[in-house]
This record gives structure tokens, C-alpha cells and sequence, in this order.
């Protein structure tokens, strides 16, 4: 009888170790299985397009207003902002490796030393700061410019982001729990729409999946709205009946550090046209 | 002020697909500047010429119910690869746009 219940005493702590050590990587293999089952005719590299993979009328719209698009002379704003030197005669490719060419996928990463979450328009700022100049205003539309440039200089790179450590993984932990957590009115979390429903029409609008939301940002809404993925995060949580957090706050930090190592794998691509 | 104006031309079929992006605030005259309280003067296009191989293909006559920054759309039928399509704009200040691409 005591040999017995120490067996179950010693499988318990075994089941209890590994559910806490689930792991990120374990995540997002589980979540690309699921959608694979309630979304079967998309592939893993049409996760980038979004809802606009489920509607091929949608995607050819897209891809023909991507042949042109509107927002051209807006990017050429946030360039000349990129190419502008401070007042010390440096310019922004100073602060990031190969000039700030494909450097983009590896943001947000978890600085251990600091012991938060850095996005990148966190580095943008602290580039500002270092060489004396103001910083911008997080959301603000100076900002949406710069990064839709600058990490259009990343095209093509597939996103990178790492979860390394027990800080990190806390962060990424407390992502995840916001990603899952219901709030507002209307009693929502993000997965109550982007994993639960994902491919389900909500009014005329199919739900996009996770997996593949932070690979094109920022993104130009109507043609000319510039959006950075936080933006996007406080309409969604005005969609929900929810209070939004403000930009750059350590939940919406640690909610992009989530979502976007969810999308690890798929290949950015800045700045994208969505209605 | 080149800059101003993007263009692409491009054939679809057999006819020229023509786009045209305008930075322009298209000010209509009836607005506030919300800071000052005072009315923001007209400022907007209103002709538009566009010409393939210098022949003129439209000539619009444009008022202040267009957005701002335009957005221009049209097809021409009869052009070929290596056509230049060229287009002139003017605003209500005289100001002059001019742009022009080549047919791929």
C-alpha cells in the first residue's frame, strides 16, 4: 500500500514537472496542428496573408493593389526619415547590424540584462536616445513611417525570434496568458476569434489565425492608415468592449513577443495593403 | 517636383493599364484647422491631362470632391511596349505636376 502511493506520489510530480516546462516551441507545433485540421487547404506559407488566404477574390484584390500601392509616397516619407542623419552626422543604420538589413525578424527579444521584452521600435527609440536626439512617440504616425521602412529593409527575412532562459520564457509566459485571457464586455480573449474561430466569418470578414499576424508590420489599413501591430492590438480590444493598454506597455510587449514567435518560420514582409 | 507623382504602365492584354498616385492635400475650402479655428484655404487639382505618345487620351476637369493624395486609374487601348504615357496636372494655385513612365 506505501509503495503504491508513493508510484502515484512520484508519477504526480512527473505530470506536474512537465506541464510546467511546456514549452514554446511545443506551443506553436501544437497550434500549426490544429489549424492544419480546421483550416486543411491552407498552406503554412499562405498564414502570412491571413484571412485573405481563405478568399482567393480578397487575395487577388491585394495582390493587385500590391502591384501599386497606395501608400508609395507615405514609405517614401518614413525613408527619407531612415536616411536623415542626427545632428552628430550618424544615421539610424548605425545602431543596427548590417545596416539594418535583415535584422527586423529577430525583434522583440528578451534583454536579460534589462529583464524586458525590446521591440523594435524600443531600439528605434533607444538609437534616438543614444544619439541625442527626441524620441518618438510610441503608435504615433512618425513612428508607423520609420518602421514601415526600416523593416521593409528585413523583406524576405523569415522571423527569428527566440525564447531563451527562465526570464524570457516568463515573459513569453505572461504573452501567452494575456493572449488567452477574456476581458471587455463581450467576455473575448484573442483566442476567442484568432484560434477557437479562425477561418469563421465575424459580420462579412473571415477571423485571420495567429499564426502569421506579426509578419507584416506595420501594415497600411485602407491604403493609407499606417498601423503598427500594437495599434492593432488596441482595435481589437475596441472590437472586444475591452480598455485598451497603451502602447509600449509591458503586457503589450510581452503579447508581441508571443504572437510574433508564433509566426517564427514564415518570411517578413513590410509594409502590407489591408482593408 | 517629381517626387510627387508615382506612375506604372503596364500591358494587360492589349491595352496600356495605367496608375497614378498624386501627393496632394486636396483642401476643399469649407474645412477648419482645428488648432486655429480658421478656415483652411482651397487647395486642390482641377485639370488633368493625360497624354500617350504626346496625343491627349483624357482631359478631366477635377473639383474638390476627390481625396486627398488622388489615386488615378485608367486603361488605354492602342499602346504598345516602349509607349510613354505622360501625365500633367495643375492645381487651383497654378501649381504643376508632371509625370511620365514608359510602357513595360
Amino acid at each position: 500500500m506505501k509503495q503504491k502511493l508513493i508510484t502515484i506520489l512520484a508519477l504526480l510530480l512527473l505530470g506536474a514537472s512537465f506541464s510546467v516546462y511546456a514549452s514554446p516551441a511545443k506551443d506553436r507545433a501544437a497550434l500549426i496542428k490544429y489549424y492544419k485540421k480546421i483550416l486543411p487547404d491552407i498552406k503554412f506559407h499562405d498564414y502570412i496573408y491571413g484571412a485573405l488566404a481563405m478568399n482567393p477574390d480578397a487575395k487577388a484584390q491585394y495582390d493587385d493593389i500590391m502591384s501599386f500601392p497606395p501608400y508609395g509616397i507615405d514609405l517614401d516619407k518614413g525613408k527619407s526619415m531612415w536616411e536623415t542623419p542626427f545632428k552628430n552626422g550618424k544615421k539610424f543604420s548605425s545602431c543596427f547590424k548590417h545596416g539594418g538589413k535583415n535584422v527586423a525578424g529577430n525583434y522583440p527579444y528578451f534583454d536579460n540584462t534589462a529583464g524586458h521584452v525590446v521591440t523594435f521600435e524600443n531600439a528605434i527609440n533607444a538609437c534616438l536616445k543614444k544619439n541625442g536626439e527626441a524620441e518618438l512617440e510610441y503608435g504615433g504616425k512618425q513612428m508607423g513611417l520609420l518602421t514601415a521602412y526600416a523593416r521593409s529593409l528585413s523583406d524576405g527575412m523569415k522571423v527569428n525570434v527566440k525564447v531563451k532562459g527562465k526570464a524570457a520564457l516568463a515573459a513569453y509566459e505572461k504573452g501567452k496568458k494575456y493572449y488567452y485571457k477574456r476581458n471587455g464586455q463581450l467576455n473575448f480573449s484573442c483566442a476567442s476569434c484568432h484560434v477557437q474561430s479562425a477561418g469563421k466569418f465575424i459580420r462579412s470578414d473571415q477571423l485571420s489565425m495567429m499564426i502569421g499576424q506579426a509578419s507584416h508590420w506595420p501594415e497600411f489599413r485602407g491604403g493609407t492608415k499606417i498601423t503598427t501591430l500594437q495599434d492593432r492590438f488596441k482595435q481589437c480590444q475596441k472590437n472586444m468592449r475591452a480598455k485598451p493598454l497603451k502602447a509600449n506597455s509591458e503586457d503589450y510587449n510581452n503579447l508581441e513577443y508571443f504572437v510574433t514567435y508564433m509566426s517564427n518560420g514564415l518570411p517578413m514582409q513590410t509594409p502590407v495593403f489591408r482593408k | 517636383m517629381a517626387e510627387a507623382m508615382k506612375m506604372r504602365a503596364t500591358m494587360e492584354g492589349d491595352v496600356v493599364d495605367v496608375k497614378v498616385l498624386i501627393q496632394h492635400p486636396m483642401d476643399t475650402g469649407l474645412m477648419k484647422d482645428k488648432k486655429t479655428g480658421k478656415l483652411i484655404p482651397a487647395h486642390f487639382i482641377n485639370m488633368v491631362v493625360a497624354t500617350l505618345n504626346g496625343k491627349t487620351v483624357i482631359d478631366a476637369q477635377w473639383g474638390v470632391g476627390i481625396a486627398q493624395n488622388p489615386f488615378i486609374g485608367f486603361r488605354i487601348k492602342g499602346g504598345k511596349p516602349g509607349d510613354k504615357v505622360a501625365v500633367h496636372a495643375v492645381d487651383n494655385l497654378g501649381t504643376k505636376f508632371d509625370g511620365e513612365v514608359v510602357v513595360a
